[in-house]
C-alpha cells in the first residue's frame, strides 16, 4: 500500500504543477483564445484539487459551474472579439508596469507576513469530509438567511439582464 | 447470471491475488473496471451507428447496410477502417493544436460519465455520492471542446455551427438539471445507486416514471436530453442543409469518427442515466439486472432514432422558446408537485399533482401559441 499512497501522492503534486502551470500560460499566452483554453485547464485543476481533498461536492460544483458555464460565457466572448485569429492579439500596454509591480510587492508581502505570523497548527486530521446532506443542513438550517439573500440578488440579476437584453420597442 | 460480470471481475482479481504484490493488486481492480468501460463505450458506438442506419432504412421503407457480414453485422469494422485510412485534411490557416486537440478531448468527457452509471447490481465503476451531479457537470465540459473545434478550423460554418450546439447546450441544461431534482428529492441521494435501490419495491416495478412527477420529470428530461447530444430534431449545430455540418465541417478520417464516437457515447450515457434515474435501473422481475439496465436503454435510444426518422428539425427560435419558455417553467411546478407528493396522503395527492401539472402543461400550451409569420403578400408574382 506505500507505493499505492506515493503513486497519489505524487499524482495530486502532478495535477498541482499542472494547474499553476496553466494559470501562468493564461497570463503569457499572446492569442486570446489559448489564453481562455488555458483558464479551463487551470479550473479543471482547482476541480481535480478540490477533489484530492476530499470535497467531492465542491469539485463537481467547480467543474459545473466554472468550467461549464463560466468558461463558456468567456470563450464566447472571446469568440466574439474581433481580430482574435492574429497571433498577438492581447493588448500591449507598458504604462501599467510600474503600478502593476507595486500592487505585486504589496500583495506578496502582506502574503509573506500572513504566512509567517500564522501558527500553523498541525493535528491528526478528523473526520473533516463534509458530505453532501450536511452541506444542505446547513444551508438550510444555520445559514438560511445568507442563503436567501443571495437567492434575492441572483433574481434581481435575471430581471436586470433580461431588461439589458430586451429590445426596445419603439 | 446475474452477477456474472461481478464474478469474472473477482474471478481476474483473485488470479492476480495470487502471483503480484498488494499494490498491483489494486491497481488491477481499478485497471478492469477501466478496460471494461473502454471496450463498452466504442463498441456500444459502433453498434449503435449499425441500429440507427438499420432503424432508419426500416422506418424509409429501405434494407439498410446487408453486404458485410449476415445482416450487415461487420458494417461497423468496415466503416471503421475505411475511417482510419482516409486522409486526415487539416486547413491550411487552421489553429494546428487546437483543431488537433478537439476530437481528443471530447471522447474524455464522454468516457468520464460511463464511470457512474450502474450498468446492473453492483456493477457500477465508481460509487460516488454526488454521482447525478458528477455525470451532468463532467458532461457540460463538452461545450469547450466544440467550441475548439469550431474555432480551431478557421471556417465560418463551424463557428456559426459551434455557437448554436454551445447555445442549445447551456439552454437545455437548465431544464435538465431542474428535472433531476425531483428525483434528488424523494431518494435523498444524489448516489446513482442509491436512486436505483429506491426503485426496487413491487418486485422491482416501482419505478419513478409511474408517479405523476416521475412521468412529467422523465419526459422533459429525455427531450433535454435529446437536445444535448444535438440529436434531430435538436441538431441545428450539424443542420446539413443550413451550414454543411457544423462544428465538425472541417475534420475528416478519425478525427471525424472521434466526433461521431462522442455523440454516440452521449447518446448512450444519457439513455442509460435517464433510465437510472427514471425507469428504476438496473431493477426489474425475472431477466438478470444488467439486461434489464440494457433493454430500457437500448428501447430509449431506439425511440431518439425514431424521433430521427419522424420529425424534422426544429427551427432556432422554436427550439430556444420549448426550452425557456415550455419546460423550464414546468420543471419548476413539477418541483412544486414532488413536494405536494411528499407531504400529502395517498388519494389527495394522487389528484392534486395530476390536477396542477395537468393545469400547468394546459397553461403553458395556451401561452406557447405558435409563432404565426405574416402573410406574405407578392404584388407581382401573381
Amino acid at each position: 500500500m506505500d507505493i499505492l499512497s506515493l503513486i497519489v501522492k505524487y499524482g495530486i503534486y502532478t495535477v498541482m504543477a499542472v494547474s499553476v502551470l496553466a494559470a501562468f500560460s493564461v497570463t503569457l499566452l499572446p492569442n486570446l483564445f489559448h489564453a481562455a483554453l488555458a483558464l479551463a485547464l487551470a479550473l479543471i485543476g482547482v476541480a481535480g484539487i478540490y477533489l484530492s481533498l476530499q470535497a467531492d461536492f465542491l469539485a463537481v460544483v467547480q467543474l459545473l459551474l466554472y468550467v461549464g458555464a463560466v468558461m463558456t460565457l468567456i470563450v464566447f466572448a472571446v469568440m466574439l472579439t474581433s481580430r482574435i485569429g492574429e497571433p498577438s492579439s492581447a493588448p500591449q500596454n507598458n504604462q501599467l508596469v510600474l503600478p502593476a509591480l507595486s500592487a505585486c510587492i504589496i500583495f506578496f508581502s502582506a502574503l509573506y507576513a500572513i504566512i509567517r505570523d500564522t501558527p500553523w497548527p498541525v493535528r491528526t486530521p478528523l473526520n473533516l469530509a463534509v458530505n453532501t446532506e450536511d452541506l444542505g443542513r446547513a444551508l438550510m438550517g444555520l445559514y438560511v438567511f445568507p442563503f436567501e439573500v443571495i437567492s434575492v440578488v441572483l433574481i434581481a440579476v435575471l430581471v436586470g439582464a433580461a431588461v439589458v437584453a430586451r429590445k426596445d420597442r419603439e | 447470471m446475474d452477477q456474472i460480470f461481478v464474478n469474472l471481475k473477482h474471478a481476474i482479481v483473485g488470479l492476480a491475488a495470487n502471483m503480484l504484490p498488494d499494490w498491483l493488486v489494486t491497481i488491477t481492480s481499478i485497471k478492469v473496471s477501466i478496460v471494461g468501460i473502454a471496450i463498452l463505450g466504442p463498441v456500444t458506438m459502433m453498434y449503435l451507428t449499425l441500429m440507427e442506419r438499420k432503424v432508419i432504412a426500416r422506418m424509409q421503407n429501405r434494407i439498410g447496410p446487408n453486404r458485410v457480414g449476415i445482416w450487415g453485422l461487420l458494417q461497423p469494422l468496415a466503416d471503421g477502417v475505411k475511417m482510419l485510412t482516409k486522409e486526415d485534411i487539416v486547413p491550411i490557416h487552421a489553429d494546428k493544436i487546437v483543431h488537433f486537440l478537439a476530437p481528443v478531448l471530447i471522447v474524455i468527457p464522454a468516457l468520464l460519465v460511463f464511470a457512474v452509471i450502474p450498468f446492473g447490481r453492483n456493477m457500477t465503476a465508481v460509487n460516488l455520492n454526488v454521482g447525478v451531479l458528477f455525470f451532468i457537470a463532467v458532461s457540460s465540459t463538452t461545450t469547450i471542446a466544440i467550441f475548439m473545434a469550431s474555432w480551431g478550423s478557421r471556417n465560418k460554418f463551424s463557428l456559426l455551427g459551434g455557437m448554436r450546439s454551445v447555445a442549445q447546450m447551456i439552454s437545455y441544461e437548465v431544464p435538465m438539471v431542474l428535472a433531476v431534482v425531483p428525483v434528488i428529492l424523494m431518494t435523498g441521494s444524489l448516489s446513482t445507486n442509491a436512486i436505483v435501490e429506491m426503485q426496487g419495491g413491487w418486485h422491482g416495478m416501482k419505478w419513478f416514471v409511474f408517479t405523476p412527477w416521475g412521468f412529467a420529470a422523465c419526459v422533459i428530461f429525455f427531450l433535454c436530453s435529446v437536445a444535448e447530444c444535438n440529436r434531430s430534431p435538436f441538431d441545428l449545430p450539424e443542420a446539413e442543409s443550413e451550414i454543411v455540418a457544423g462544428f465538425h465541417t472541417e475534420y475528416s478520417g478519425m478525427k471525424f469518427a472521434l466526433f461521431y464516437m462522442a455523440e454516440f457515447m452521449n447518446t448512450f450515457t444519457l439513455c442509460g442515466l435517464t433510465t437510472t434515474l427514471f425507469l428504476g435501473g438496473w431493477q426489474g422481475p425475472l431477466l438478470p439486472s444488467w439486461l434489464w439496465f440494457f433493454l430500457k436503454t437500448y428501447a430509449l435510444i431506439f425511440v431518439m432514432i425514431w424521433f430521427r426518422g419522424t420529425l424534422p428539425r426544429l427551427r432556432v427560435d422554436q427550439m430556444m422558446g420549448l426550452a425557456w419558455k415550455f419546460l423550464l417553467p414546468l420543471t419548476l411546478v413539477n418541483m412544486l408537485v414532488t413536494g405536494l407528493w411528499y407531504f400529502l396522503s395517498r388519494p389527495l395527492k394522487l389528484t392534486m399533482s395530476i390536477l396542477v401539472l395537468g393545469t400547468t402543461f394546459w397553461v403553458l400550451t395556451k401561452l406557447n401559441k405558435p409563432y404565426v409569420p405574416q402573410k406574405r403578400v407578392y404584388q407581382f408574382g401573381e
